[in-house]
């Protein structure tokens, strides 16, 4: 990309409406400054990676791949990937507007990853985790039976291990091309998180925007210990689907994270640039 | 017209028109015979048997928009019905012992076969002024947790659990989002999952999403023959996937949500066959036909431990998923590399 002034990719940015995507460009050179989505401050794009993608002025904590996840909450080079081969299937010969298997084709080339999920183990300040990181670039983190799949196998691996397990779950639900499948990964999650919880080992869940449908009614929520960033959007139902259903306006703050706090259903609202020293805490509970 | 009359003619669908005909003609012989005391039993009977012959070769091609329609009929016998008539000396039991009572959940214990059994379900109204009372079947957080209140009960006293899957999803509204629907979804399932005795869910008609699922986690799971059970509606698939709500038809043949093509994708277990018609032309008729669905089902699972059981629920739900094996990628990564 050729490089452009400040007032000229200002100005196309204008145009251009707020997508998970553009976040990405953040990392292609000549992109030097980033506009907050929330309050349209000019930030220079090393401050921002510098400061965990968490905007200087105002807080909004911008969308993190699951990569740069990887590097702000594990030891530095201490993560292996387990199951790094599974690829979702076009099983049902799912076509919308264009086929399920050239939207799959599509989405790996377009986010370097083969689905919405990373998994493996790491170690936090020396004390081992099984992790899972959703990644919303990768058809908006839906969750199909890969996500599914690799989830339950990692959470497998944390019983056999008897090692914590950690969540970052950032989804816009159940992914709608695998049909009924993708509804049954609920089932399969949570059953593996039940028998987890029967062997007495620690969940930690790490809410982040936007968390949504059914990974919201699954693994998201059935932490032992729940944590949310800040201003995240996490429901069951999204703000629309509500609005047309109960046709009245939503109450401002409606399904954040401070939201959810205020009636009980997360444990922390935790800043993106505390929460390794919180999750060291919370560890350090649960092995002392 | 009698009232029989007219009450099947009222619960026609738009696909069964070429009825209507011969129910009209049955009225005019009924009249005629009682005016002029003429016996015309036969050609009545007569009538009735094209009715039914007709009626099951409309219904041998029906599409899938016609199966929603007949799962989201408004006569179609809903969860105490089914109670009502294979269970006896059933008690509702109420409340989830923290918020409220959530009127589109219902259960409670009762006799199957002379066995102490836990029922559970979602509850339809059958008229406007019932479905305001019962929110359409859509249950609130506090349903949920009701329903697992109950299920706690049954293992607590060693009894079988039958739920009875009939909503079109988990209410989305204010008040069930602040208090926790989507926790309250998660937590049943996870619940569900380390149950202790055998648990059958049966999918009576709509099966709609995290909100059928919620309650329906069973070592069985099965399905009357025209109900549907989908990770969206037909409808709400259509309109965010192919962003035209009345391309509900394509969206549902996408989406393969049809007790026979679950059951080829194993995620249901039986299909219970229904009446000519559909459950609601002969409610008494569908009902038998799930009573002995629950006993050739239950008979196996009350030979199994609870440690078993636990088991055979996380083996069938492990086995969910369709995906490229992990050896032809590799390979393919290998001698790309
Ligand atoms: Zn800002």
């Amino acid at each position: 990309m050729a490089k452009i002034s400040i007032h000229e990719w200002f100005s196309k940015r204008k145009k251009e409406k707020e997508s998970d995507y553009k976040i990405e460009r953040l990392d292609v050179p000549g992109n030097l400054w980033v506009k907050c989505y929330k309050c349209n401050a000019a930030i220079f794009s090393k401050d921002l990676k510098e400061n965990y993608k968490i905007c200087p002025k105002c807080g909004y904590h911008f969308k993190l791949s699951a990569k740069e996840r990887i590097e702000m909450t594990l030891d530095e080079n201490s993560f292996k990937e387990f199951d790094q081969y599974i690829r979702s299937k076009d099983f049902l010969d799912f076509t919308d507007s264009k086929p399920y298997a050239k939207r799959l084709t599509e989405a790996i080339a377009k986010s370097g990853l083969n689905d919405a999920v990373i998994t493996g183990e790491g170690t936090i300040e020396k004390m081992p985790v099984k992790m899972g990181i959703m990644d919303f670039s990768f058809m908006g983190g839906s969750m199909g039976s890969v996500v599914g799949e690799k989830i339950t196998r990692m959470i497998e691996h944390a019983v056999e291990s008897k090692q914590p397990v950690i969540i970052f779950s950032t989804s816009g639900g159940a992914r709608m091309q695998e049909g009924i499948m993708s509804l049954m990964q609920m089932a399969k999650t949570s059953e593996a998180l039940g028998r987890l919880r029967l062997n007495g080992i620690p969940y930690i869940s790490i809410i982040t925007d936007p968390t949504t449908g059914g990974t919201s009614a699954s693994y998201a929520m059935l932490g032992d210990i729940n944590i949310a960033e800040p201003g995240a959007l996490i429901c069951f139902a999204g703000p629309r689907v509500i609005e047309q259903t109960i046709r009245q306006k939503l109450p401002p703050g409606f399904q954040r994270s401070e939201y959810l706090k205020d009636h009980g259903m997360v444990d922390i609202v935790c800043s993106r640039n505390e929460l390794k020293a919180t999750l060291v805490k919370l560890l350090k509970f649960f092995s002392n | 017209m009698t009232q029989k009359e007219e009450q099947k003619t009222k619960n026609l669908f738009n696909f069964e028109k070429p009825l209507m005909e011969l129910y009209k003609k049955i009225e005019e012989l009924r009249k005629v015979s009682e005016s002029s005391q003429m016996d015309l039993s036969e050609e009545i009977k007569m009538l009735e048997k094209r009715i039914e012959t007709l009626r099951r070769d409309i219904f041998s091609k029906i599409s899938i928009m016609q199966v929603v329609q007949v799962a989201r009929h408004i006569s179609r016998p809903t969860t105490l019905d089914y109670i009502g008539l294979i269970c006896s000396d059933f008690v509702e039991l109420h409340g989830d012992r923290n918020f409220g009572d959530d009127k589109a959940m219902v259960g409670g214990i009762a006799q199957f076969e002379g066995r102490s059994v836990v029922v559970v379900g979602q509850q339809k109204g059958k008229s406007t002024k019932e479905n305001i009372e019962r929110n359409f079947g859509m249950a609130h957080p506090e349903g949920y947790r009701k329903a697992l209140r109950l299920m706690r009960i049954a293992e607590r006293f060693n009894k079988p659990i039958i739920s009875f899957i009939d909503t079109p999803g988990a209410y989305p509204g204010i008040g069930a989002e602040e208090r926790g629907q989507a926790e309250a979804v998660a937590k049943n399932l996870r619940e569900m999952a380390n149950l202790t005795v055998p648990f059958i869910s049966i999918i009576t008609g709509e099966g709609g999403s995290g909100g059928a699922l919620g309650i329906g986690m069973g070592n069985k799971v099965l399905m009357l023959e025209y109900s549907i059970y989908s990770v969206i509606s037909p409808e709400g698939c259509a309109s965010i996937l192919f962003r035209d709500s009345s391309r509900a038809q394509q969206a549902a043949e996408a989406m393969k949500i049809s007790a026979k093509d679950l059951l080829a994708l194993g995620v249901i277990d039986e299909i219970i066959k229904e009446p000519v018609g559909g459950a609601h032309n002969d409610p008494e008729k569908a009902a038998n036909f799930i009573k002995h669905a629950i006993i050739k089902n239950l008979d196996g699972l009350l030979k199994l431990s609870p440690r078993e059981l636990i088991a055979d629920r996380y083996n069938k739900y492990r086995k969910m998923g369709i995906f490229a094996e992990v050896a032809e990628l590799a390979d393919a990564h290998d001698s790309k590399s």
